[in-house]
């Protein structure tokens, strides 16, 4: 890298970071294929203290070419994944010669709403699985196959095409069972926890300035129901906990290990402050 | 890379002389040969370089592509259908791979 | 509304990047690398304005896939038809960016295709008639990029 480069990267990332632009977000309604999504919905109410009164999708808050692409499943290239996701599913693998399917049959039935129901507290494992968790779960214990490594693309594949069967049911989770409070409450420390060089949390973009500007990029309130997602910055897509440790790195802190607990945590507590959204997984983001 | 998959949009009926819309899309990084990989050297180009369509064997549309085009290359184009017949969908990768995709379509 | 300096933030945070990571150091195209790819296209002739709309957003949310649609005004039938239209981009690495052929099978002269757009730069679409005659159209688009990384 050169001095000049150096010095202007040191000089853009350090100066002021939000921009005096703000937006509100569009006041218009998603239709996936004529199908309508919840884009806006009550904030949560218990446990009590969402910051907001309506939870807004990111959807709203990107450019009208973004928000066509994913309008129209066609023209949403995340949709190859889930079209492999599928061919993932129909798979045998593993000592146990099965697929997904040989137990679960047709994901469209078994599969419906059990996304938007994710994390979700599993008993054996004395903590919450994702989706990204319970399909390595049924790997090991069901298939006798080798777990996914973090962000394998068989993984992201697989879990946006679960998730797809979600496709405009509301993200609800069930906090009551185990220990998911103190997971959400753990999830909600993180949240507000100021790291990194610019010493931000989560909540200094997605709470103080969603709506303003972060350089070119409308902020949202961060939320999850659209993930796996497919990002127009790396033509493919990509896995909330990917998401993570993007905007984390963005702080200029070590972003959490992959799987790790911290990173559930933030999931279950980010789920929570969308619930009410409808599921849009592939959703497409900038 | 995993195997390119093609997908194509292409109405089922049409009445005869009608001009239809067609989309296409295709899985492929389309690796333009400008980036470098982790290790700093250069990744080499590996684009799909040329597409066509082509009814009952005529030449409906074509396009030849650079690195400029984006990742998983989208294309939306219109047709004549002036008969009962299929559309061909061709794409060539630069490594000679060569994906194809065919949609009948009945004129009534 | 997009401010004056979030726009020159934006475009300079990206030639920052570009050089940093994204690209391999490359030689921008220039205004006239572009000239001469519209001379190779049209045999040397000069293009006249008129006939060609070319359709792309005025600010990109990412360059790497900007939305980019061509239509030509042409009957389409044997003896009139639109031959070809090419698209080139005079900030890219290089020009040229994809040329399609139409047929008067096509119905209709227009395209629809993503591209990348490497900073802000003009879009340029040049058609090329059956007859020989050329028309081009072109448009700025402001390509911006969000955070360090994310
Ligand atoms: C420096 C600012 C910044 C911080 C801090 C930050 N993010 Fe983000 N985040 C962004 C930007 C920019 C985007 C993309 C635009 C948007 O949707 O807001 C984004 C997007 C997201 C998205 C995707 C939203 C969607 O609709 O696709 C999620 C989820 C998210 N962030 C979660 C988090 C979490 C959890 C944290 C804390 C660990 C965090 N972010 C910290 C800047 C930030
Ligand atoms: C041998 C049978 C078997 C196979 C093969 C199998 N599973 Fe499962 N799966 C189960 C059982 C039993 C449960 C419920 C108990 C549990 O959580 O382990 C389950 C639970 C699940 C759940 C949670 C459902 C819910 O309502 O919360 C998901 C998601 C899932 N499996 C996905 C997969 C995927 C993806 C694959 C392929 C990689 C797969 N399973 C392979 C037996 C199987």
């Amino acid at each position: 890298m050169n001095k000049r480069t150096l010095a202007a990267l040191v000089l853009l990332c350090a100066s002021p970071l939000f921009t005096a632009a703000r937006a509100e977000p569009v006041a218009e309604t998603l239709e996936i294929d004529g199908e309508a999504m919840i884009t806006e919905a009550p904030a949560p109410k218990d446990p009590p203290g969402h910051p907001f009164d309506v939870v807004k999708s990111g959807w709203l808050y990107r450019e009208p070419d973004t928000r066509a692409m994913e309008a129209d499943s066609f023209e949403n290239p995340g949709m190859l994944n889930v079209e492999r996701g599928e061919e993932v599913w129909n798979t045998v693998e593993g000592e146990a010669g099965k697929s997904c399917a040989s137990c679960h049959g047709d994901a469209a039935k078994t599969m419906k709403g059990v996304g938007a129901s994710y994390p979700k507290w599993n008993a054996k494992a004395g903590k919450p699985f994702d989706i990204e968790l319970q399909i390595n779960a049924c790997r090991t214990a069901q298939m006798k196959a080798e777990a996914y490594k973090f962000d394998a693309r068989d993984q992201v594949d697989l879990t946006a095409y679960i998730k797809h069967q979600s496709l405009g049911i509301p993200v609800k989770i069930d906090l009551s069972a185990g220990d998911m409070m103190s997971w959400w409450q753990t999830g909600k420390d993180r949240y507000y926890l100021r790291t990194g060089q610019l010493n931000f949390a989560c909540a200094s973009c997605h709470e103080k300035n969603s709506g303003n500007y972060l350089r070119a990029d409308h902020l949202s309130q961060g939320n999850s129901n659209g993930f796996p997602t497919y990002r127009l910055k790396q033509s493919n897509l990509v896995s909330l906990h990917n998401r993570f440790r993007g905007c984390v790195r963005d702080t200029r802190a070590e972003p959490p290990k992959a799987f790790s607990d911290e990173l559930m945590a933030l999931e279950v507590y980010v789920a929570w402050r969308g619930e009410g959204l409808s599921v849009e997984t592939p959703a497409v983001r900038q | 890379m995993a195997t390119p998959k093609p997908r194509v949009k292409v109405p089922k009926k049409a009445s005869a002389g009608e001009i239809i819309t067609i989309k296409t899309l295709i899985s492929h990084d389309m690796e333009s040969g400008q980036r470098k990989g982790k290790d700093g050297n250069v990744i080499p180009r590996q684009i799909i370089n040329k597409f066509t369509c082509e009814f009952n064997g005529m030449k409906v549309f074509e396009c030849d592509l650079d690195p400029a085009v984006a990742a998983n290359p989208y294309f939306e184009f219109n047709a004549k259908v002036p008969e009962s017949g299929t559309f061909k969908f061709t794409w060539v990768d630069d490594d000679g791979s060569i994906y194809t995709d065919e949609q009948k379509i009945a004129v009534n | 509304m997009m401010t004056r300096r979030r726009l020159l933030a934006g475009t300079a945070t990206l030639t920052a990047m570009a050089g940093v990571a994204i690209l391999a150091r490359p030689a921008w195209a220039t205004v006239e690398a572009t000239e001469a790819a519209i001379g190779a296209f049209t045999g040397g002739k000069t293009p006249e304005p008129g006939r060609i709309t070319l359709t792309a957003p005025e600010i990109a949310e990412n360059g790497n896939s900007v939305p980019v649609t061509v239509e030509v005004d042409s009957p389409m039938t044997e003896g009139d038809y639109v031959a070809s239209v090419t698209i080139l981009a005079d900030g890219n690495p290089n020009p040229e960016v994809a040329t399609f052929h139409f047929t008067p099978l096509s119905g209709t002269a227009a395209a629809t295709t993503r591209i990348r757009l490497a900073k802000t730069q003009n879009v340029v679409a040049i058609a090329k008639m059956s007859d020989g005659s050329t028309f081009s159209d072109r448009k700025e688009v402001k390509v911006t990029i969000g955070g360090c990384g994310g």
